[in-house]
């Protein structure tokens, strides 16, 4: 692995921080440390980061002046020791049902694919799934992990309402949508959990280097999930994860 | 308290923005003219932080609850108070049950509406900027009462206004610098954005500009990877897309270009067949 990111300006007021390009747990971490450590130096300038698969990109408050020596100040606390810092990670357990009712393209990624409607539930729920970034729509998680027999391509025409808590599949990734949205990826269940959610402290429960599992649920158990969440009685299921 | 009495076609609450969710995927919102809305907010000596109403392609109507001083900037709807047609970026004292009207377009795209310390609505994330999912509405509807800061002084209205260049409106040279992607365009592809005019098609919103031309194409995707209000992609299909204020936080077409701030604003004045150039510079 290339161990040094390299840098390049970004308009006005953002540089752009690239690692080498592939999706890679590793890269993962060595973009959150680098942003944990730049968030402890210095942040006053920097008003928001965003992070890709192998991207970090920080938005400035004001165009910079000096775009050569913020990068050096940037290598400099790259370079520093921080192993001691690191925000909490939490591996989150989020209920879905595999319905077809609500896995309305499962039948069809069974004739598409060598596996049965069972199987690809199987498989889908048996991983664990890493939060790379946020992006697309407010609380969508882009996931690290799937199986690559669950690769489906997205649809030729994107529906124009996909369902809030769909689960699907898009190429080589899969995720939840959190509201209703056009989209084109392949259906294959639903969570009654809200992925984001302005009314709480926390709109979007999970961040970047987070873990996910996906636990199959029956119909009735959705619908009593539903009814919990929408009473705002549910908490997800979420354990620390050391490393 | 200000009332709809007419919405028109997309008219919603704007300030500068959700700065700081693009981890949780929040866009950034805030005013499309960034330089006229805070034209506005400062003649009326407002914070730059104060909401103000963005109303796109006019034919609305609003009426004053409460007396109150208003200023109205960026592009022209012949504003009129009670009939009687009214002066960009100057200050207007208005009295209760007053009604400002916004009709037929005379220049620019979008134009502004503070009022003395600025709309009130709900705050959610740090910004009153309307964005699907976010706030309750996305769009002002008839009969909305919106509440407004409270009119303490009576600052004279004044018959001065402030002269904003037409270069403003009607600058068909939009500058930019190289995108993260530039690099990976070819020689012949460089040649066609220093050259080429390209045209604003019907599918234009706070989301982005789809432009007309198509450009022959064969970069590959990228990694999802962060995108910027003002950030050019170039899709398969070889046609540009301009990001502008609701865009994502994140996207994986090339991004070739990236606006200057002030491109943005000028941009955000220009509608469907519209036409310009871009101006790289070094």
């Amino acid at each position: 692995m290339n161990k040094f990111p390299s840098y390049k300006p970004y308009g006005e007021q953002a540089i752009l921080i690239e690692w080498q390009q592939c999706i890679d747990d590793q890269i993962l971490e060595d973009m959150l440390r680098f942003k944990e450590r730049i968030q402890k130096e210095s942040t006053q300038f920097i008003v928001d980061f965003i992070v890709g698969y192998h991207s970090l990109t920080l938005q400035y408050k004001e165009p910079i002046l000096n775009y050569k020596e913020e990068v050096e100040i940037l290598q400099s606390i790259y370079k520093k020791d921080f192993t001691a810092i690191q925000n909490p990670r939490f591996l989150w357990e989020v209920p879905v049902c595999y319905d077809l009712q609500f896995g309305i393209d499962l039948e069809e990624m069974a004739q598409k694919s060598k596996l049965s409607i069972d199987e690809i539930k199987i498989r889908h729920s048996a991983k664990i799934y890493t939060v790379f970034f946020i992006g697309f729509l407010p609380g969508f998680l882009y996931l690290g992990g799937l199986d690559s027999d669950l690769y489906f391509d997205r649809k030729p025409t994107p529906r124009l309402k996909v369902p809030k808590g769909a689960v699907a599949i898009g190429g080589k990734q899969t995720g939840v949508y959190p509201c209703a949205s056009p989209g084109g990826w392949n259906l294959l269940g639903k969570t009654p959990i809200h992925f984001f959610d302005v009314t709480q402290q926390q709109p979007c429960f999970a961040t970047a280097g987070d873990q996910i599992k996906f636990i199959p649920i029956s119909l009735d158990e959705f619908y009593q999930l539903e009814k919990e969440v929408a009473e705002n009685k549910y908490s997800i299921p979420k354990t620390l994860v050391h490393d | 308290m200000i009332k709809v009495l007419k919405a028109g076609f997309y008219s919603s609450v704007q300030d500068k923005g959700r700065v700081g969710f693009a981890a949780i995927g929040v866009p950034v919102s805030g005013a499309m003219d960034a330089y006229s809305s805070d034209l506005a907010n400062r003649i009326l000596n407002n914070l730059e932080t104060d909401a103000v109403l963005e109303i796109a392609f006019g034919f609305c109507a609003f009426e004053f609850l409460s007396d109150t001083t208003i200023c109205i900037s960026g592009g022209s709807f012949s504003p009129k108070i009670n009939g009687v047609p009214v002066a960009l970026q100057t200050r207007i004292h208005v009295y209760k049950n007053e009604v400002l009207t916004f009709g037929h377009n005379v220049f620019g795209a979008r134009c502004y509406l503070a009022v003395k310390n600025g709309f009130l609505t709900t705050p959610i994330l740090k910004s009153r900027s309307f964005f699907q999912n976010i706030t309750q509405q996305t769009l002002l509807c008839k009969g909305d009462v919106l509440p407004v800061g409270t009119f303490t002084n009576n600052t004279d209205s004044s018959n001065t206004s402030v002269k904003v260049v037409k270069d403003h409106f009607e600058s068909q040279r939009i500058a930019c610098s190289k995108g993260p992607e530039f690099d990976a365009l070819s020689a012949s592809q460089k040649k066609v954005f220093a050259k080429q005019f390209f045209t604003i098609s019907n599918d234009n919103s706070r989301m982005g500009y789809r432009l007309n031309e198509v450009i022959e194409n064969a970069l590959p995707s990228i990694l999802t990877s962060a995108v910027l209000p003002g950030t050019v992609q170039l899709t398969p299909s070889g046609k540009l897309i301009v990001l502008m204020r609701d865009c994502q936080v994140t996207g994986g077409y090339p991004r070739v270009l990236q606006l200057t701030n002030t491109a943005i604003n000028q941009l955000a004045q220009k509608k469907t067949n519209d036409t310009f150039q871009f101006v790289l510079k070094e």
